[in-house]
């Protein structure tokens, strides 16, 4: 099985790890990442205002390309998978389809109007709904077990829940039960989908600070020896808040049970 | 129309939220986790773009320090969506002149050899036209 | 040829204000078949009515039209006057000129226009019409309620007390709903079980009622009057007859760990139970789900220390049907899930609980024995926060929670703080809310003395988010009078769940042909005049079925829905509708359609001889109608094909007529 990969700015520069052992361990598991061609950055952020079409091309670029694959479109990064899921959802929309469409027709190789077709997956999404989280854990080759990990959702995997329909905002289990595959014990507590901070890190890295350590004291507190997250920028924030936690992505904690991380040492 | 009237519109059509629809139970604030380093509040910006006092709110730094963390959004019980309302305000700043408020020139005192691509492109979209 | 009186309303300004009503009158004098047309400020008043009777005999009119209200309001009226002047009430036509004209237009020469063209329709009409009668239908005098809770109970005792016997059915193995369950009830702090179980003992021992406990209505046949209902009694694998509710067996029984549906899940039962001490029936009830001698048969201790001999393991469900003249829907209320509103954390802390389990922990009977402590340690709570509206008042498209107030929040919640206050004074106790409503007779004071005597702290704003960390629950939420978010190490969280009808009453409604709101609310026939009543004839609603109420109020509809039933049951034959279905046999193809798009089973087919032209017989299938079960509705007509269905009073070629005179 073949889907279209599109990796990320960070995830070929400072998040190397999260992009490596995604699409190694995608390897192992049976399926195949198409990195898009010519992918550009989605900017990071989606801009919910209505008249705010330049900023989506990029991702409407990559959903095109994955339409014209006839493949998913898999994600890692949750800034991203946001990004790129919100603006397939808003291209649902007629009217704003007919925009971005317009200006989609100055690109050299135009073909047809993309109007959100493409199915968006998070890397998640796809282990869970494609794969099956029971045949993960039937190629884990080092369970974890043992471990108490905690997962980190952060913003952006959940929210808006309407649009990202990944699970439930308030209590969702997903990477809970991921954890569970690879034979670790996930750790629940309440922070685990409030912000890190995020990009206030640049702006008042104090206050992302804040934000982070109360965080990692609210897993640790509940008895965590590790935090797990999919997104770059929590991961940052999260380290440089002096968590006593180690931060990990979580293709490596997949990497590890998978024997992939050893194989690649 | 006057300009605050005009704005008000702008606001509203970006936006997409309907200011009408809060029921001032004050829960977007009860739940922001920046609430501490903002001068307004999320259910002030609804309440105050609603009564068409933007004035204060063009130029408070509250417009910078959203996280478009997107809790009030989900949490909200009337689907106001005050973070979008935040967002619009503060497009409708920087779209006027010399709006912006991160130049390329602020990053490099701002970054450590760390930093995600995506924090710093994420900024940009967040603090400049 | 009919001689028609064409009596034009002004309503006061209502019809008068944009409808030139002289013009209108002098229009429609001008009509064929209308002999007289006159008009008048309140048609309806009895100088109004006069008008027509002396009209009726002056100019020996056959058919009225009267251009005014909407038929729901006066067409009764109007039927009525006609009736006494010696005309068939069904000669009587409304022309709706207020609603349908007056109300919605604002130049009086388009609603003087409209209402004309109104008047020539329901002239056309007239022209056409057939004195019409109604049939009678016998009365079956016993009620059925459907729910034993305090709505329940109330409605059956009155109906009892005026002499009909009653049946009350309720699926928990004991009548005495959510009250059963509370503590104390506002605003007098008197405790709920001190009212409830004289009530309780007072059904058992009435002898006009019957409690079919753990039973449930599977069908429902039948028309205003003359039902036919179908009650599973489920088996309770406990003989009703023999048990003496001594409670050996449930001290006994080795399955100890089954959650207590009756305190929330907060302790647990045996696999026999009984739901608690004032029970009624008082007997015993075995859950299948848990029993090991039902599951696999290895056990019997409960058939051991039974000395009355009552338990039967191979009891099976029972099916009875009975008749009765009405029925009455008292189905009640739950609290929504929380699962939805995680932010509170209700499913990662025993120490987030709703209203009602904060009812089961005060209450002597619950599972700490009337005291106040934390579910997760048994410690006592320091400080409380209160959040009000969980999800109440959300937006309409809202996947989760309520669009509607759920009323009985504010109140509970005020009683809650005030008990914990008066009882542990060295509580802290916070209440959050966006409104305080309390507008009930001594509502607000009650609230006012939690506030001012009882010194609860009442914050406005919303809690956003509760976070279990260690043996606290931090609270953050937002105090919108200091313009703060505000931090609260709170030991035990409160939430005031939306409520919600019961699950059972949308496939109840569906038996009936009740009609629901999109919230499965049971829809009363009219909302302010009408308020106890279903529009399905012979279905009265009583008690949170219908719409969140508390105590008094429930009370209050439970009686008047008994008084509307003893109204019915008091009565030896009902008039039905004239205006009912009709087939033509001669024309009916026997094609089954109108049977099948009749939403009330009025319509049957039946094997029938007719003489043939060349005096042969041959056997038809053809529609036959209930006349006493049709309600009118008409869409049997328009499935039709052959043109065979007719209703009476409204013939297609009445319709044909009107819809003429409209477009001439």
């Amino acid at each position: 099985m073949k889907v279209s990969y599109y990796p990320g700015c960070t995830l070929r520069n400072k998040a190397k790890d999260l992009d490596f052992y995604a699409r190694e361990c995608a390897k192992v598991l049976g399926f195949e990442l198409e990195e898009v061609e010519d992918w550009q950055c989605c900017g990071g952020a989606f801009t919910s205002s209505s008249d705010e079409i330049a900023t989506k091309l990029s991702s409407v670029r990559a959903l095109k390309a994955a339409k014209e694959a006839g493949q998913p479109l898999v994600t890692v990064c949750s800034a991203c998978h946001n990004v790129i899921k919100r603006t397939n959802a808003a291209m649902k929309d007629p009217a704003f389809a007919a925009k971005v469409n317009a200006y989609m027709k100055q690109d050299k190789d135009f073909t047809e109007d993309y109007n959100g077709e493409t199915e968006v997956c998070h890397y998640l999404e796809y282990l869970r709904d494609k794969v099956g989280f029971d045949e993960v854990a039937k190629k884990v080759v080092n369970p974890l077990t043992g471990r108490k990990i905690a997962a980190y959702y952060g913003c952006l995997l959940l929210r808006p829940g309407k649009v990202m329909a990944m699970d439930d905002p308030e209590n969702p289990v997903i990477l809970e039960d991921f954890i569970r595959a690879l034979g670790a014990e996930p750790v629940v507590y309440p922070a685990r989908n409030e912000c890190c901070g995020g990009y206030m890190a640049i702006e008042n890295a104090d206050a992302a600070k804040k934000r982070s350590l109360s965080v990692s004291e609210s897993a640790a507190n509940h008895g965590a020896a590790e935090l797990v997250t999919a997104c770059p920028l929590c991961r940052y924030n999260l380290v440089k808040s002096g968590s006593e936690l180690p931060v990990l992505y979580f293709t490596e904690l997949l990497a590890e049970a998978l024997g992939v991380k050893e194989a690649n040492a | 129309m006057t300009n605050t009237k005009r704005m008000k519109e702008d606001i509203l059509r970006m936006s997409g939220v309907n200011p009408r629809k809060c029921m001032k139970c004050g829960k977007c604030s009860g739940t922001c986790p920046n609430y501490d380093e903002m001068e307004y509040h999320p259910h002030q910006f609804v309440s105050m773009v609603e009564e068409g006092r933007l004035e204060p709110l063009l130029a408070s730094k509250s417009l910078y320090t959203c996280l478009s963390c997107m809790a009030c959004i989900e949490r909200c019980p009337r689907g106001v969506e005050p973070a979008k309302l935040i967002e619009a305000v503060r497009l409708l700043k920087e779209r006027q002149k010399d709006g912006n408020h991160l130049t390329a020139n602020d990053i490099p005192a701002r970054i450590d050899d760390d930093m995600p691509q995506q924090a710093i492109v994420t900024a940009f979209r967040k603090y400049t036209k | 040829m009919q001689r028609i009186g064409v009596f034009v309303c002004h309503c006061g300004t209502n019809i008068a204000g944009t409808v030139n009503v002289e013009a209108v009158s002098d229009a429609l004098r001008k009509e064929p078949g209308v002999v007289f047309s006159t008009n008048y400020q309140y048609m309806c008043s009895q100088a109004g009515q006069d008008i027509i009777k002396n009209a009726i005999a002056e100019y020996k009119l056959t058919g009225i039209v009267v251009c005014s209200c909407s038929p729901r309001m006066h067409e009764a009226t109007f039927r009525k006057t006609a009736a006494s002047a010696g005309i068939n009430p069904y000669m009587v036509e409304i022309a709706n000129i207020r609603e349908q004209c007056s109300w919605v237009h604002k130049d009086t020469l388009t609603g003087t226009e409209k209402a004309i063209i109104l008047g020539r329709a329901a002239i056309a009409k007239v022209n056409l019409n057939a004195p019409l009668t109604p049939g009678q239908t016998p009365v079956t005098k016993r009620a059925l309620v459907i729910g034993g809770g305090i709505a329940g109970i109330q409605t059956a005792l009155d109906i009892a007390d005026a002499g009909f016997p009653v049946d009350i059915v309720e699926k928990k193995p004991t009548i005495g709903g959510k009250m059963a369950q509370l503590d104390k009830t506002f605003p007098t702090l008197d405790c709920a079980a001190c009212i409830l179980t004289p009530k309780m003992v007072d059904v058992a021992q009435n002898e006009k009622i019957r409690i079919f406990s753990y039973s449930e209505v599977t069908e429902v046949h039948g028309f205003v009057g003359n039902f036919d209902v179908t009650i599973k009694k489920k088996a309770r694998y406990v003989r009703e007859d023999i048990c003496t509710g001594c409670g050996a067996c449930t001290e006994k029984c080795p399955q100890k760990k089954i959650p207590n549906e009756f305190n929330l899940g907060m302790d647990t039962r045996r696999a026999i139970y009984i739901p608690f001490a004032q029970a009624v029936p008082k007997v015993a009830t075995i859950d299948p789900d848990h029993c090991n001698m039902l599951k696999n048969g290895k056990c019997g201790v409960c058939s051991k220390v039974c000395t009355a001999g009552a338990i039967d393991y191979n009891a099976k469900d029972e099916f009875l049907t009975e008749k009765y003249g009405a029925i009455v829907v008292a189905t009640g209320f739950n609290p929504i899930p929380m699962d939805k509103f995680d932010e509170f954390a209700y499913s990662q802390s025993k120490d987030v609980i709703t209203s009602l389990e904060f009812e089961r922990l005060m209450n002597a009977a619950g599972p700490t024995g009337g005291k106040l402590l934390r579910p997760s340690d048994g410690e006592h709570p320091h400080t409380l926060v209160f959040v009000q509206c969980v999800g109440s008042r959300c937006e309409a498209c809202a996947e989760k929670g309520k669009e509607y107030c759920s009323k009985i929040c504010c109140m509970y919640t005020a009683k809650h703080a005030m008990l914990t206050r008066d009882k542990y004074p060295d509580t802290e106790v916070y209440v959050f809310y966006i409104d305080v409503r309390t507008p009930g007779k001594n509502f607000d004071e009650f609230y006012r003395r939690a506030v001012e005597e009882y010194g609860v702290h009442y914050i406005k704003g919303m809690v956003g988010k509760v976070s279990p960390e260690g043996n606290k629950l931090k609270v953050q939420a937002s105090d919108l009078i200091e313009n703060r978010q505000i931090h609260i190490d709170a030991d035990l969280v409160v939430l005031a769940a939306a409520i919600e009808p019961d699950k059972s009453a949308r496939p109840l409604a569906t038996m009936l042909t009740a009609s629901m709101d999109t919230n499965d609310f049971f829809t009363e026939a009219h909302p302010k005049l009408r308020p106890v009543e279903s529009p399905t004839a012979g279905v009265f609603l009583s008690g949170a079925c219908q719409g969140p109420k508390d105590i008094p109020e429930t009370v209050a509809q439970a009686g008047a829905a008994a008084s509307k039933v003893i109204g019915l049951l008091c009565k030896d034959q009902l008039t039905g509708n004239p205006c009912v279905a009709h087939p033509d046999e001669m024309m009916c193809s026997g094609c089954s359609n109108c049977e099948k798009v009749c939403p009330y089973g009025a319509i049957t087919y039946v094997d029938k001889e007719f003489r043939m032209p060349d005096r042969t017989t041959k056997v038809r299938r053809v529609a036959q109608v209930n006349e006493a079960v049709c309600q009118g509705c008409g869409c049997c007509t328009v499935a039709c094909m052959s043109g065979a269905m007719d209703l009476k009073g409204f013939k297609n070629e009445q319709i044909f007529a009107e819809v003429d005179a409209i477009c001439r």
